[in-house]
């Protein structure tokens, strides 16, 4: 149901452009206005996220140490897994952000024999999302070159080396052959995995289905469709300097691409794809375990109710007396 | 143990494979083994807590206030601004499956609720109803479940089936730490009266006197003085072991059981046994007698009422600085909390040990120290005569509590004392230990005979791993450094691993420490003569 939900969204986003543009005619709607619209919601929505995160107080210090503490001298801390310093944090969170490390850990647990537990390594979902997430950002990337004239160097370096294999005509991209096939993984994985079907909801499946279509509505742009990239360039310089043309001559499948990362960047902010900010804001992961060194303060602490050595010494003074145990009053 | 408690082979029998039922319609089935009892009326009157009633889990009427969605709404509305934590781990879980078959409860019961992503979502569902835009206007498309009485009766049965041992956050890729999740749905239902009575109970009585088990000063005196008594028996020295002394250099905080339960009490004696061979100036409080703090699996605010008394007992003995005893959710409280709660303790000294002069840096402003951490820099610094062969009739494992090591880091401090006086000790497989450390299945709060069967699913993945090295290397005992442990840990190995002891780490100290002026010890602490297991008690002596 969940999945059935999503491919009709994906079918409808994909749909609107191909009518509205290739039939009626709404080029400038869908070339200019929807994308200014999608980015104003993005920045916009994706800040308040942010904001209203960085907003909220942190009570406790509770990072979930992963290793040795530091405690005696003789004893060798783990200052990545369990850091005690802002500098270990600093590494702790980096690799998380670029090398998944957390995931890097999973396991799979099996019930052998009928009696025998086993936790044997299981990297690929490890793989496949570091696979999908890092050609995501060279995609990203990449794209720049049709945002900035003259063409920053370090983005040619980028396409060169992803050109490396100098296959097709275009020359294939090696990371648009990574994206579509971890994208795919990502996806059936959900779909095979009985565990994973039954946990996933249809904000599981539509950005997995929306990235598959603007990766694959990409490739098709670039190797079969052999889209006009002068004219789109042309409109992108034209988006970016304020100054928006929609020149003629782009093809429907443009229109299709541009739409589904528009409506990728209206459904980012008010969706799981925020984990993109949040996993910085893990007091789990971004906190340093030095708790019984330097002291932290709630915010909001108000004083409790509590029972006192007077109180107690008052109801058990005399059974206190009889052990000839110590008093405050006799 | 009940007669209807199902056999071993039964229970391994774990069907994995997902209902057919979406996870969304709530179904719960309140089944003999796997729920705990409700709190108990006058505890929670006593507490000062809202709607305190009779009323029991399994019956259809929870007798809920009026307006009881409107409590929880207002007081889910107060959590998501009050904690960073939470609101960031109902707004980036991917699902992405990763903590599914971390948590013990789902390897061990194949339940679909038990994996932390959903018993996460079963709160999510109704933050998402509640809280989130695309949750108000696409209601169940965006995974958004309102509040019903079905939900809630959920929530009370997923939420305390979860032991808060953080061993899904360590597999998380952004550390969503379904123990805090479970923590704050515990304290929603705390609002409209709800918990459990292994909650209620050692809360109320600790608070009043200071321990779980609601025993008076004198009997606390009395389980002290029995056990110096029975140490001198064991080992002719007579130990001082002193109570409230005002001006000690040191108040030494220990869980409650380490004195009232068994095998905990071998541990008692060890650390007795201890303090006095390095000549220790310490006392015992029997006001502030519980380190072990049950206020932490029901609420924040009760945490700080139960952990107040720890540093206000320093203030008034007048001592320099704490230790503390072997006791795992204790060192959650202490690590990460009690300094924030009830500090700063600026009335105390940064510890130093008398002994070796070592300045524990790493405690600088709580000024209090664990046992372990004390113990192995003594023994670092050879100031403890010991004879490991003492230990030779055990052959040990070591079990990390979840709480020092996913809350603290206390990894090698323990094996470095075990590995100095024990002569076999074999590490359980990697991935059920240290930072993967399998739970004992029976924490906060689960820990109670109506949920036996729940307890024993949950203690499947470490009882299978002691297996393991009770298979492979003849293991004879397993050591934690843990009060719940202790007390869980034995009916867990009698149900999967017959054959297997549970003990403490200081008890394995105790039968290695040569004490000044001893007679011949015959026994270990268990009583149990060494000439039994083929060996001469006082060969090296
Ligand atoms: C700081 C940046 C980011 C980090 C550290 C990060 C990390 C992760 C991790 C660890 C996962 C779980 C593994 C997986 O399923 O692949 C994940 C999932 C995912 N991420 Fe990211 N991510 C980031 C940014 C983004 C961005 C910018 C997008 C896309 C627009 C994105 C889209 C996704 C999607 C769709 C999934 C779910 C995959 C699935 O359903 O199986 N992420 N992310
Ligand atoms: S590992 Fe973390 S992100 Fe993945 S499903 Fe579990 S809680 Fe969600
Ligand atoms: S904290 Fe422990 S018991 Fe709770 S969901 Fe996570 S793994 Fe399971």
């Amino acid at each position: 149901m969940n999945l059935f939900f999503s491919l009709v969204v994906i079918a409808v986003l994909i749909a609107l452009p191909w009518v509205l543009v290739g039939a009626a005619g709404l080029d400038y709607l869908f070339g200019v206005i929807v994308p200014y619209v999608a980015l104003a919601v993005f920045v916009v929505g994706l800040l308040m996220r942010v904001l209203q995160w960085a907003r909220l107080p942190v009570p406790f210090r509770t990072p979930t140490t992963c290793g040795q503490q530091k405690s005696l001298p003789w004893i060798k801390p783990s200052r990545l897994e369990n850091p005690h310093s802002t500098l270990g944090v600093i590494g702790r969170m980096l690799l998380e952000v670029l090398f998944f490390r957390s995931l890097f850990r999973n396991t799979r647990s099996q019930l052998r024999d009928g009696s025998r537990l086993t936790y044997l390594a299981d990297k690929w979902l490890w793989a496949g999302g570091l696979a999908f997430h890092w050609t995501f950002l060279i995609v990203v990337a990449r794209h720049f070159r049709f945002f900035l004239e003259p063409v920053p160097w370090c983005v040619s370096v980028m396409e060169g080396l992803d050109s490396f294999f100098q296959i097709g005509l275009p020359i294939i991209y090696l990371t648009d052959v990574i994206i579509i096939a971890a994208l795919t993984y990502l996806f059936f994985r959900r779909i095979v995995n009985p565990r994973l079907r039954y946990i996933s909801l249809a904000g599981d499946y539509f950005p997995l289905l929306l990235l598959l279509g603007i990766a694959v509505s990409g490739v098709w742009m670039r190797y079969f469709d052999k889209t006009d990239i002068v004219g789109i360039k042309e409109l992108s310089m034209g988006l970016v300097t304020l100054g928006p043309v929609v020149p003629e001559g782009i093809g429907v499948t443009f229109f299709i691409h541009l739409f589904l990362v528009s409506a990728l960047l209206i459904y980012f902010p008010f969706s799981k794809l925020v984990h993109a900010g949040g996993v910085f804001f893990s007091p789990t992961r971004n906190l340093a375990n030095n708790n019984r060194v330097k002291r932290h303060i709630n915010p909001w602490d108000y004083p409790v109710k509590v029972h006192t050595y007077e109180e107690y010494e008052d109801e058990f003074r005399d059974v206190m007396k009889a052990a000839e145990m110590p008093l405050e009053k006799e | 143990m009940a007669e209807d408690v199902k056999k071993p082979e039964e229970l391994i029998q774990i069907d994995y494979g997902p209902p057919k039922r979406s996870w969304m319609d709530p179904a719960v089935k309140f089944e003999r083994g796997s729920y705990n009892y409700a709190a108990v009326k006058d505890n929670q009157e006593y507490l000062s807590l809202p709607f305190p009633r009779k009323w029991q889990p399994y019956e259809d009427d929870w007798q809920l206030p009026d307006g009881w969605e409107e409590i929880i709404f207002k007081g889910f509305k107060e959590r998501l601004e009050k904690y960073r934590s939470l609101r960031i781990f109902m707004d980036i879980c991917v699902r992405c499956g990763a903590c599914a078959d971390k948590c013990h409860f789902f390897i061990g019961s194949g339940d679909p609720k038990n994996m932390p992503v959903l018993r996460a979502e079963l709160l999510r569902s109704v933050y998402r109803n509640d809280f989130t835009t695309a949750g108000k206007v696409l209601g169940k498309f965006a995974g958004g479940r309102k509040l019903t009485v079905g939900v809630l009766k959920e929530w009370f049965y997923y939420f305390y089936q979860c032991t808060e041992c953080r061993r899904c956050s360590v597999f998380c890729p952004y550390g969503i730490d379904t123990a805090e999740i479970t923590m704050m749905a515990r304290e929603l239902m705390n609002l409209i009266g709800i918990s459990i009575e292994w909650i209620g109970t050692p809360v109320a009585n600790c608070f009043r006197t200071g321990n779980h088990l609601g025993i008076q000063p004198h009997g606390f005196k009395d389980s002290i003085d029995f056990a110096v008594d029975e140490l001198e028996e064991l080992t002719g020295v007579r130990v001082e072991a002193p109570i409230n002394k005002k001006g000690a250099e040191i108040l030494f905080v220990a869980p409650s059981a380490d004195y009232f339960a068994s095998p905990h009490y071998y541990t008692l004696l060890g650390y007795l046994q201890l303090f006095h061979e390095i000549g220790l100036d310490y006392t015992w409080s029997s006001y502030a007698s519980e380190g072990g703090n049950f206020g932490l699996f029901h609420s924040a605010e009760m945490m700080k009422r139960l952990n107040s008394k720890i540093y206000m007992e320093a203030k008034r003995l007048g001592v320099k600085w704490i230790i503390g005893g072997e006791c795992g959710h204790m060192w959650r409280v202490v690590h990460q909390y009690m300094d924030t709660l009830n500090g700063p303790a600026d009335f105390l000294e940064e510890p130093v040990s008398p002994f070796t002069g070592t300045r524990f840096e790493n405690t600088r402003t709580t000024k209090m120290v664990h046992i372990a951490e004390f113990t192995a820099d003594l023994i670092h610094h050879n100031k403890l005569k010991l004879d490991p062969s003492r230990n030779d009739h055990w052959r040990v494992t070591y079990h990390d509590s979840c709480n020092p090591v996913r809350a603290m880091g206390l990894l090698e401090e323990p094996r470095y004392v075990i590995n100095s006086v024990c002569n076999n000790f074999h590490e359980m497989p990697e991935n059920t230990i240290r930072e993967q450390t399998f739970c004992c299945g029976s924490g906060a709060g689960l820990g109670t005979d109506e949920n036996f069967e729940m307890r024993m699913r949950g203690g499947l993945p470490r009882a299978n791993a002691v297996q393991y090295v009770h298979d492979t290397h003849d293991v004879n005992i397993l050591l934690c450094m843990c009060a719940i442990d202790k007390a869980t840990l034995p009916p867990l190995l009698e149900y999967w691993v017959p054959g297997v002891e549970v003990g403490g780490v200081h008890e394995m100290v105790g039968n290695a420490l040569i004490m000044k002026g001893q007679h011949d010890r015959p026994t270990d602490l268990r009583g149990t003569p060494y000439e039994q297991n083929g060996k001469e008690g006082d060969d090296n002596v």
